[in-house]
């Protein structure tokens, strides 16, 4: 498990949309303590779609949430774009989830009473901004959902759900785009939809995406896969195909002689 | 399964409270009226047996009055009774009305409706040995001069022994200064329910209510050990001259605390009336809940069924449940009650009922009644969801956003019209007086309206709930239009919530309406009928002296006095009011416009009568006029018939020295003075009055206030229980809002994991709120105003004539409705605004 923090530098001269410095995120106390991240430091570089995996209780999710601004780190710092989180009150991290972060959740990503493009707009409207226009339509029709945007989310199949969850995530141009288990729901033909529609914005819009996932073959749409174990970093891949995730996996599974 | 049950009850802390919080207050309500109306009742058939003997000698014909005859029985009865077989002591009481005690600042101790009692002092045993009210500090009164006062008056007035304590009577001698020599009391605990009691020697009780005439109102037999209160009664009757009868003391105590539940009756009426609201309003706020409550549940009973358990045994479970919430909450809700009603006791307390010394009774009746209503209307409320939960499959309430199914609201339209209909006619036919029981068509007609209104009302608020939604988008921008939304997303909780506030203010505002028009045809009748410049009255219509007429009469400027009294003839259902005037008035001033006869024929003996009356009667001019006077059964001969006036309350007019002749008291009530307009009058007529705090002066305006001040006073009372109901109504929202808010945690999640802020959050939680108080007002207004203008309309023939409904104070109660939405938000928004983003986005 050596070259771990060497292959944090492999930024090259692409500018970081989200930094992560030293994170220690701990539940607990005393003998009941447990360390759910363990001194993380990750650079997650503007443009590109990394995958976060790891067994359940690694600390994927945890890590995610506190890059997102929904959870505070115990020690350690979280940049987003030029700003650090720790230290800001709730006003202002509900500022910054709003205007410079975007969710796609694995379940339950729309509010029932609002029709599908009500949902999209939701962020910018609730910060009483007016959508642009150009923008919208491109990323209506990158989601392909036009002819649905009038309905309310119960007429919606899951796969359109997740895909107008998409669409909010990116619609109000977030400096980063989280996603927590989106396929999770998902049949695989619309989890193959999803994860394609995420792939595209990557690549066709410079978005930021970092995606929280345990399935191999979503994480082999990414550009990167970091792989969390026991809350610390422990490997990463580089343009992973489903094989080279799974060997990963498999090498983590096994016992490890220190 | 039971421990399946308890186990799911205990896990959810929050929503157990909040569902037993709303079998709380509603049992609670309901306990706390019947508490109060059993202990008001109590309350005066126990003062009632502390004011009889074993045996009542006294006139025939003296009973059931709620004052005490003016006729007598012979002192030397008293002696001659002492040898009856089995009677261990016998004595003679004085006992009258209006004898007032006024303190240092001139004011008169005590308030309207309980009696200003005057008596001589005697401590003979109350019926079946009870105590009566003794000496509990200093002595009797022994001679002229001295007087004993119960402590509840004297430490109000703020006498002390020894100090000279300010009598007014309505006999010759009005203004009385005697020393307080005694303090009297109830040693075993006992009260007067707000009467104030001033006892004198025998001699001068005599007299000061008697004039003089060695003779006692009554005579209490005390029985031997041993000897029955009604073998005594026949062994005394066998003693007594004619005209003088013997009761046992049990029957006449019956017959006074009759008489006086009778003229309180309408209290007790008007209490079960709201007992009944209550269970409606809070049978809605149970119904609400649970629906609530089990609907958030379905997910869990689901995985019930699919592990296995029966459709029967799921709702077996929550009917368990139902059936432990409602047992639980109608125990804390019967405790509650009981300080309602202590509530309830100090609120009457302050209109001078007081009933503070009286334990309150808690009979068992309303401890089933607590449980029936808690335990009853909890689980038939948790049976509707519970069943219906039952109909969808396991698998499908699984699922993350089940739809239950609900009862169409088609059907609800039509049972709701239904109802509305079939009210209405009833309060018609009720109002329009053609339907035995006619109060009951009206009551009952209302509460259908009302119920088929919440019935009806997640259909017809459907405009209203769209309209504001529409609004709010306009104003509030997307927090308001999420807020609009939510409160359309399931209509049947939103108006059922409202419902509450609804049946509230509805009932307030047809009390707003009804006391304003009252209020308003006071004003107009006297307008329209003032004679003279000054009237004369007195506190309570309490009779005064008629030296006072005579007085004013001579003061400088007062061109006549023209004097009324008033007498309650014939008893119970047969009692009627009649007025007496010299009359000389009608020739001096006092127009009457005649239809038949000439009100100048009016001498000793004869009556006049009202035109509406004579017609009731079928009397007309030449008939007698058929009455049972204090001494008996008289005969008057009609000799005119007058057109309606309100400065003649009772339609039936006499001369003074007719009731004087049949054993009425010489006192007036109500003295019309008229002048010759010169202002310095109205001070020398006030400096005549000035020692006696009970007769005021009064010119127009200010007898108009006076006559509209009891109005005002119930229309009080009535908004302060009916305040107690729109508590209930502000609690529902709360408990509705929170349940909402626990229901829709992921949703209250995500949208703060995409940017909601916190003040955004609450303004939501607070429009939503608004809407359904401001939903409650409107519907409660609209309908409070339907109730109101058709009662009015029915009372037109009764003499209030003007229909007033008023605007401001309405515009008020939505105003009110507005912050009683705000208010309900404020612990409901903090909530979500406190949510955790993170617990709330993975809760399920």
């Amino acid at each position: 498990m050596c070259g771990i923090v060497s292959t944090m530098t492999t930024t090259g001269d692409r500018p970081v949309a989200a930094r992560v410095r030293n994170l220690t995120k701990t539940y607990g106390s005393g003998d009941a303590m447990v360390r759910a991240l363990d001194d993380v430091s990750l650079d997650l570089v503007e443009g590109e779609f990394t995958a976060i995996m790891g067994p359940s209780g690694s600390g994927k999710s945890t890590l995610m949430h506190c890059c997102a601004a929904l959870d505070n780190a115990t020690s350690g710092e979280v940049w987003i774009g030029d700003r650090e989180l720790s230290g800001l009150k709730d006003k202002e991290l509900t500022r910054l989830r709003r205007d410079e972060v975007g969710f796609v959740f694995q379940s339950f990503n729309l509010v029932p009473t609002l029709t599908a493009e009500e949902n999209i707009l939701l962020p910018q409207s609730i910060a009483r901004r007016k959508p642009d226009r150009e923008w919208y339509d491109s990323v209506i029709d990158t989601v392909g959902i036009r002819d649905r945007l009038g309905h309310r989310p119960n007429e919606l199949s899951g796969g359109q759900q997740q895909r107008v969850a998409v669409a909010r995530a990116l619609a109000g141009r977030p400096r980063i785009v989280f996603a927590d288990e989106p396929t999770g729901n998902l049949d695989s033909q619309s989890g193959a939809e999803v994860l394609d529609l995420l792939r595209r914005s990557a690549g066709d819009h410079g978005q930021t995406i970092v995606m929280v996932t345990h399935d191999p073959v979503a994480a082999s749409y990414t550009d990167r896969v970091v792989f969390l174990a026991d809350g610390r970093v422990v490997d990463e891949l580089r343009d992973p195909d489903r094989d080279s995730v799974l060997e990963v996996m498999a090498r983590m599974s096994a016992p490890v002689a220190d | 399964m039971f421990r399946t049950a308890l186990k799911s009850l205990l896990g959810r802390k929050v929503r157990l409270l909040m569902s037993t919080f709303a079998i709380v207050l509603g049992v609670a309500f309901v306990v706390g009226t019947l508490v109060f109306s059993d202990t008001l009742s109590r309350s005066f058939t126990a003062l009632m047996a502390s004011t009889v003997g074993d045996v009542v000698v006294r006139p025939v014909g003296a009973s059931g009055e709620s004052e005490p005859s003016a006729r007598t029985v012979d002192s030397s009865l008293v002696g001659e009774l002492e040898g009856v077989e089995g009677a261990a002591r016998v004595d003679g009481n004085v006992t009258a009305f209006g004898v007032f005690v006024v303190d240092e600042d001139n004011k008169v101790v005590g308030g309207q409706g309980p009696p200003a009692i005057g008596a001589n002092w005697n401590d003979a045993p109350a019926g079946h040995d009870l105590e009566g009210m003794s000496v509990i500090g200093g002595r009797e009164p022994e001679r002229a001069g001295e007087v004993l006062l119960d402590s509840k008056t004297a430490g109000e007035a703020g006498y002390t022994i020894g100090e000279e304590v300010h009598l007014v009577t309505s006999g010759e001698q009005a203004v009385l200064r005697p020393t307080l020599v005694g303090i009297g009391g109830f040693p075993e605990g006992g009260s007067l329910n707000g009467a104030t009691f001033a006892a004198f020697d025998t001699r001068t009780a005599q007299e000061l209510l008697l004039e003089g005439e060695d003779a006692f109102t009554d005579i209490w037999v005390t029985a031997e050990p041993g000897t029955s209160q009604e073998e005594l009664a026949d062994s005394v009757t066998q003693r007594l001259p004619d005209g003088v009868e013997a009761v046992t003391g049990d029957e006449a105590a019956d017959e006074a605390a009759s008489a006086i539940q009778e003229a309180v009756g309408f209290l007790t009426t008007f209490l079960l009336i709201f007992a009944g609201i209550s269970l409606v309003v809070g049978g809605f706020l149970i119904v609400n809940t649970f629906s609530i409550l089990v609907a958030q549940r379905s997910r869990e009973l689901a995985l019930l069924r699919a592990l296995g358990a029966s459709k029967r045994q799921v709702t077996r479970m929550v009917m368990v449940e139902a059936f432990v919430l409602g047992a639980v909450g109608s125990t804390i809700g019967l405790g509650l009650g009981i300080l309602l009603a202590m509530g309830i006791r100090t609120l009457f307390g302050q209109f001078g009922l007081d009933l503070s010394g009286q334990p309150l009774i808690v009979a068992p009746r309303t401890v089933l009644a607590a449980y029936a209503v808690g335990i009853v209307v909890t689980m038939v409320a948790a049976w509707l969801p519970a069943h219906r939960t039952g109909r969808i499959a396991p698998i499908q309430a699984m699922r993350d956003d089940v739809a239950m199914p609900e009862s169409s609201l088609h059907r609800r339209l039509v049972v709701g019209v239904a109802m509305i209909v079939a009210g209405g006619a009833a309060l018609a036919a009720g109002l329009m007086d053609v339907v035995p029981r006619p109060g009951w068509f009206v009551g009952g007609g209302i509460l259908l309206v009302l119920l088929g209104v919440a019935a009806a009302s997640p259909v017809i608020s459907h405009p209203f709930l769209a309209a504001a939604a529409w609004v709010y988008a306009r104003l509030f921008g997307t927090v308001g239009r999420l807020a609009g939304q939510n409160s359309l997303r399931n209509p049947r909780r939103t108006t059922a919530t409202s419902s509450a506030l609804m049946i509230g203010l509805s009932l307030a505002c047809t009390m707003a309406i009804v006391g304003a028009s009252a209020k308003a045809s006071v004003d107009q009748t006297i307008e329209e009928n003032f004679v003279g410049d000054y009237v004369v009255s007195s506190l309570f219509g309490q009779p005064f002296s008629p030296r006072i007429a005579r007085d004013m009469a001579e003061v400088d400027g007062v061109d006549h006095v023209w004097a009324q009294r008033f007498a309650i003839t014939g008893s119970g259902e047969d009692s009627q009011g009649v007025a007496a005037l010299d009359p000389a008035a009608f020739e001096q001033g006092i127009d009457l416009t005649m239809v038949d006869g000439s009100a100048g024929a009016l001498r000793d003996g004869t009556v006049i009568l009202d035109e509406e009356y004579a017609g009731e009667e079928s009397l007309s001019v030449g008939d007698t006029y058929d009455v049972v006077l204090a001494d008996g059964p008289r005969e008057l001969e009609v000799v005119g018939i007058y057109a309606e006036n309100p400065i003649l309350i009772f339609p039936a007019v006499t001369t003074p020295q007719t009731l004087i002749d049949a054993g009425y008291r010489d006192a007036d009530n109500f003295l019309i003075i008229d002048t010759d307009g010169s202002a310095a009058v109205q001070d020398d007529l006030e400096a005549l009055v000035a020692d006696l705090p009970i007769v005021t002066v009064k010119d127009q305006q200010e007898f108009a206030e006076e006559q509209r001040a009891p109005i005002d006073q119930l229309v009080l009372m009535i908004f302060a229980l009916l305040g107690l109901a729109l508590l209930i109504a502000v609690l529902g929202i709360v408990n509705t809002l929170a349940l909402s808010i626990i229901e829709r945690t992921r949703e209250v999640g995500l949208l703060r994991a995409i940017g909601v802020s916190r003040a955004q959050l609450r303004r939501m939680v607070t429009l939503e709120s608004v809407v359904i108080a401001v939903l409650g007002a409107v519907l409660g207004v609209v309908m409070g105003i339907g109730f109101g203008v058709a009662l009015m309309h029915a009372l037109r023939e009764e003499g209030l004539e003007v229909i007033d409904v008023p605007v401001s104070q309405l515009a008020m109660f939505l105003v009110v409705s507005l912050v009683i939405g705000v208010l309900a938000a404020l612990l409901p928004a903090r909530r979500a605004a406190r949510l955790d983003v993170l617990k709330a986005i993975s809760t399920d």
